[in-house]
């Protein structure tokens, strides 16, 4: 089967000799392998977009999980917002809100949009509706904003792993973090270049990152790994398009991350063995959730 | 490449809280079903590595019995899945595994029925994207870049051509095939892999011919 892209050298290279966005580059690449129509693909994504405006929307007005893990803190972090004292910015803190408040509603059971999975789905949502209100994108351009991350996502998903149980959630939050740098960038008028400094800035800051959910839930410590995917994006996109670059490139940043995943050692990917999921607090929380057979499994 | 579409990485929709943990394991569940054709009456499920560890916290359980009852990643149902295959008289076991698999998102079921019985191992490999390792021992090598015809057949001469020829009529190329059986004469699984969408009356036709027992398709 034909590829237009492998990895991020032949996207941007492409992107830049084609003068094309890399968004088009992923609806033209979907077009070519799944022969599906341009109209199609977009509407496809459409559909996508609104599930993820309508978790966001579900997830300001509060939703609580079953375990009472988590839950409520979109809340707290929109209301905060509101009043117009944060210290690190009213956009950061509203990207970190709605990241925030799709996790919580995908923690609650609730209807999501895995990007790349559903343990990181807040980061791409949380920053587009964040970045929405001061660039003003249209429609189309929102939808873009997805092909974008997933162009990026691609590339990881082959090259190297977007799974928490084989990567840890450096291969999870931290693709999606990465994912949303480079859609930042494009949306703010970057080039396919500064998209690629973005994603590499945004990866090398979220190496080693180990998967270890207390009582094997999607919650602890996963929507607050979202809320700083969420930072994470827009600090690196800013980054980026002030003109910082990334000494190691972005293929290789992916590769290191590949092989971080496949030296961890399993008690870190998504076993619930190791990490804050094995600490006292941890195990205890386990144990009032499932009972003491499950943790003496654990 | 194992992911080809840019929806295999924003996507699926679906329930949460985990792509591979709930999604790919009701659409491991869901496959399973499309394989055996109908609605199992019992199940055993067989979870190995995080799986095995994790499944109840991820709702892996519910969403590979939600696949089992017929229901896609995004359906609501799934929630109350235990309730429902009460319902539908679908008994069911989880055996959590120690051993070790390839991939640590692997689940073994088998399923039957009064007239039939099945086994099927089944990967969840991210992202909720899935490849089916194992079918009744057969293993099953599908690279996942391409869509695949699965042809469960009687080891009886002609059967294959017959199936290739079909494919032919409709304009469909086979890029890789691959034919196996447990004994001479007995049951055989042709593993086709096709480089066009395939439609779902070609399988209605391939099902309608001579020694031909099951047709599914997966990984389009």
């Amino acid at each position: 089967m034909k590829f237009l892209f492998r990895n991020v050298k032949e996207l941007v290279e492409l992107a830049t000799t084609e003068n094309k966005l890399i968004s088009e580059l992923m609806i033209e690449q979907e077009m070519l392998v799944t022969r599906r129509s341009r109209e199609d693909i977009m509407k496809q994504m459409d559909t996508n977009l609104t599930v993820m405006e309508q978790a966001v929307e579900k997830g300001l007005k509060g939703v609580h999980s079953t375990s009472g893990l988590t839950g409520g803190d979109a809340v707290l972090l929109h209301n905060y917002m509101k009043k117009g004292n944060t210290l690190s910015g009213a956009l950061l803190i509203d990207a970190v809100s709605k990241a925030v408040a799709t996790n919580e509603v995908n923690a609650a059971m609730g209807t999501i949009c895995a990007t790349p999975t559903a343990g990181s789905a807040g980061v791409v949502p949380g920053t587009l509706f964040a970045v929405q209100n001061q660039l003003n994108p249209t429609r189309e351009q929102m939808i873009r904003y997805l092909f974008t991350s997933g162009a990026f996502g691609f590339v990881v998903a082959n090259n190297a792993s977007i799974s928490g149980a084989a990567g840890g959630c450096q291969a999870e939050v931290g693709s999606a973090a990465a994912m949303a740098a480079a859609a930042i960038v494009e949306m703010s008028g970057g080039s396919p270049q500064q998209c690629s400094e973005a994603f590499a800035i945004s990866m090398k800051n979220m190496l080693g990152l180990v998967c270890d959910p207390v009582a094997g839930l999607v919650e602890v410590p996963c929507v607050k790994r979202n809320a700083m995917g969420a930072a994470n994006a827009l600090v690196s996109a800013d980054m980026a398009l002030a003109g910082v670059t990334s000494r190691i490139p972005c293929d290789e940043v992916i590769d290191a991350m590949f092989k971080i995943g496949q030296t961890m050692p399993s008690a870190l990917k998504e076993t619930a063995q190791g990490g804050l999921a094995a600490t006292p607090t941890g195990r205890a929380l386990a144990e009032r959730i499932f009972g003491a057979d499950f943790v003496k499994g654990v | 490449m194992k992911f080809k579409s840019v929806f295999d990485i924003i996507g699926p929709v679906m329930i949460g809280p985990s792509s591979s943990h709930t999604a790919g394991a009701a659409r491991i569940g869901l496959v399973t079903r499309e394989l055996f054709g109908r609605q199992p009456t019992w199940a055993k499920i067989y979870l190995y590595g995080s799986f095995a560890e994790t499944y109840k916290g991820h709702g892996t359980d519910i969403a590979i019995i939600g696949g089992l009852l017929g229901f896609d990643t995004f359906d609501e149902r799934i929630k109350t899945s235990f309730d429902l295959a009460k319902e539908a008289s679908l008994t069911f076991e989880f055996i959590p595994e120690s051993g070790h698999t390839e991939h640590p998102n692997t689940a073994r079921l088998v399923i039957g029925d009064d007239s039939s019985e099945m086994e099927l191992i089944g990967v969840s490999i991210g992202g909720g994207k899935i490849e089916i390792s194992e079918l009744n021992g057969f293993p099953l090598r599908l690279s996942g870049n391409h869509s695949a015809i699965l042809v469960v057949h009687d080891d009886k001469p002609g059967s294959i051509a017959k199936v290739a020829s079909c494919l032919a009529e409709q304009n469909i190329n086979i890029g890789h095939m691959e034919v196996s059986r447990k004994e001479q004469g007995q049951m055989a699984l042709m593993v086709i892999e096709v480089d066009e969408h395939i439609e779902e009356h070609v399988l209605q036709q391939i099902a309608l011919l001579p020694h031909i027992i099951q047709v599914t398709k997966i990984s389009d």
